[in-house]
C-alpha cells in the first residue's frame, strides 16, 4: 500500500496538472475571441467572391476559352489534397479528426484508380499522415512562427498550389479543414478548390452578360489565382479558430477530470489518515491494558 | 436620387455595406462612377481612392487593387486592402514603394517590367493624394 507521503505527492502533482489545464484553457480562451472575430471578419470577402465568381463562371461556360483555373484540366486522374491542421497538439480530436477525413478520400480515390499527391499544411497533420503516404506526400508548410494568419501565408500557400498547377503535377485540388461552428462544434469539412465547385445561384436562369474592363481573360487570370487564395485564407482562419475552440473544451474537460481524481485522492487519503490513527489508538490502549 | 446597394469587402473585414448614390471607383483602364442601375460589369481596380457618395455626404477609402462587379444586385467592391482614408497608415504605402523599386531594378526589359511600372505610377499616385490631403 502506498505510504501516506506518496499519496499527499501525488495529490499535489494532480493539482499541479489541473493548474497547466486550466491555464491552458484559459489562454486557449482569450485566443479563440480573436481567432473566431477574424474568422467571422474573412467570411463576407470569401462568400462575395464564391458569388461573384460563380457569376462570371455561369456567364463564360461552356465556352472554349475558359482558363484552366476553372475549368480543369479536363481530367481527373491526379488529385491533391491539401491538409491544413494544426501546429500544435493537446487540441483533442481537432487533428485527427480532419486527418480522418483526408485518409477516407485518399483510400476511397486509391481504390478507384486515382494518383493521390497530399500537401501538408501545419505539422500534426504530416506527423500523422507520414507513416501510412510517406511517398504522397509533395510537401510539408510549417507555419510554426506564425502568430496571427494573415492574407500573406494564404497568398504563399497558393503561389505553391498554384505552381505545381501549371507543371501540371495535379488535375484536382480539395482543401481539408475543420470549419468553425462554435466552441464544441467544429466540421471538419473538404472543399474542391481546383475547379472551384460554386454552389448554384439562387437567382437562378443565367447570370447577365458582364462587360469586362479590361479583357475577360485578363480578369479571369487575375480573379482566379485570387480567389484561390482567399478560399486558402479563409480555410487557416476557420482552422486556426476551430484549433482553439477544440483546445478549449478539450482543456475544459481535463480540469473537470483533474478536480475529480483529486477528489477522489483526496478520500482514499483522509481513511487511511483515519485508519492508521486508529490503529495507533488501539496499540496504545491494548498496551495500556495488559500492564 | 435612385440609390442601389454597394458591399466594399477586404480579406479582413467588411468596410463597408449599405445604400448609396453613387460610387467613383479607381479601374484599372480609368476612373469610372456608378449609378443605380448601372449595365453588369467586371472591372479590375489599380491602387487608388474609391469615393462613395451616400446620404450622408461623401466617404473616401484608399483601395490597394481588387475587383469591382455590378450586377442587379448592386455593386460589389472586392478589394485587397480597404482602409478609410483618415485611417490608413501611410507607412504601407512608401514601404511597397520602396520594395517595387528595389524589384523593378533588377528586372530585365519584358512585359513584366512595364506591369511593375505602371503599378509602381499607381501607387505613387496614391501617395501623392494622401501626402496632398493632408496638406490642407
Amino acid at each position: 500500500m502506498a505510504s501516506l507521503k506518496d499519496m499527499r505527492n501525488r495529490i499535489a502533482s494532480t493539482k499541479a496538472t489541473q493548474k497547466i489545464t486550466k491555464a491552458m484553457q484559459m489562454v486557449a480562451a482569450s485566443k479563440l475571441r480573436r481567432a473566431q472575430q477574424a474568422a467571422e471578419a474573412a467570411r463576407p470577402f470569401a462568400e462575395r467572391m464564391d458569388r461573384v465568381l460563380g457569376n462570371i463562371a455561369s456567364a463564360v461556360a461552356g465556352s472554349d476559352s475558359a482558363p484552366r483555373l476553372l475549368a480543369g484540366t479536363g481530367a481527373d486522374k491526379v488529385h491533391l489534397l491539401v491538409v491544413c491542421t494544426a501546429e500544435r497538439g493537446l487540441c483533442g480530436p481537432f487533428n485527427s479528426s480532419i486527418v480522418r477525413l483526408a485518409r477516407e478520400r485518399a483510400n476511397a480515390l486509391a481504390n478507384a484508380g486515382k494518383q493521390v499527391k497530399i500537401l501538408c499544411v501545419g505539422r500534426k497533420g504530416f506527423d500523422q499522415l507520414r507513416r501510412l503516404y510517406e511517398k504522397q506526400i509533395v510537401e510539408v508548410i510549417e507555419l510554426r512562427g506564425v502568430k496571427q494568419i494573415g492574407f500573406a501565408q494564404a497568398q504563399m500557400v497558393t503561389d505553391n498550389i498554384i505552381k505545381r498547377f501549371e507543371a501540371g503535377e495535379f488535375d484536382v485540388c480539395t482543401l481539408f479543414f475543420s470549419r468553425f461552428k462554435s466552441v464544441i462544434a467544429q466540421t471538419p469539412t473538404a472543399q474542391q478548390v481546383i475547379p472551384p465547385v460554386f454552389e448554384p445561384s439562387k437567382q437562378g436562369g443565367p447570370a447577365a452578360a458582364y462587360e469586362y474592363e479590361p479583357e475577360e481573360e485578363e480578369i479571369l487570370g487575375e480573379l482566379l489565382p485570387r480567389n484561390l487564395a482567399v478560399q486558402v485564407f479563409r480555410a487557416l482562419l476557420e482552422n486556426a479558430a476551430s484549433e482553439q475552440g477544440a483546445r478549449m473544451s478539450a482543456m475544459d474537460n481535463a480540469t473537470r477530470n483533474a478536480g475529480e481524481m483529486i477528489r477522489k485522492q483526496t478520500l482514499t487519503y483522509n481513511r487511511t489518515r483515519q485508519a492508521m490513527i486508529t490503529k495507533e489508538l488501539i496499540e496504545i490502549i491494548s498496551g495500556a491494558e495488559a500492564l | 436620387m435612385a440609390t442601389f446597394h454597394f458591399d466594399l469587402v477586404s480579406p479582413e473585414k467588411l468596410a463597408f455595406s449599405g445604400k448609396v448614390e453613387q460610387v467613383d471607383v479607381p479601374g484599372s483602364e480609368g476612373d469610372f462612377g456608378v449609378l443605380a442601375g448601372h449595365a453588369p460589369l467586371v472591372a479590375v481596380l489599380r491602387p487608388g481612392i474609391l469615393t462613395i457618395h451616400g446620404e450622408g455626404g461623401m466617404q473616401r477609402v484608399v483601395v490597394l487593387g481588387g475587383f469591382a462587379e455590378v450586377s442587379a444586385g448592386g455593386l460589389t467592391v472586392l478589394a485587397d486592402v480597404a482602409d478609410k482614408i483618415e485611417d490608413f497608415d501611410r507607412g504601407v504605402v512608401a514601404a511597397r514603394i520602396a520594395e517595387m523599386e528595389a524589384r523593378i531594378a533588377k528586372l530585365e526589359p519584358s512585359s513584366e517590367l512595364d506591369k511593375a511600372i505602371a503599378r509602381l505610377d499607381h501607387f505613387k499616385g496614391v501617395q501623392q493624394h494622401l501626402t496632398g490631403t493632408a496638406l490642407h
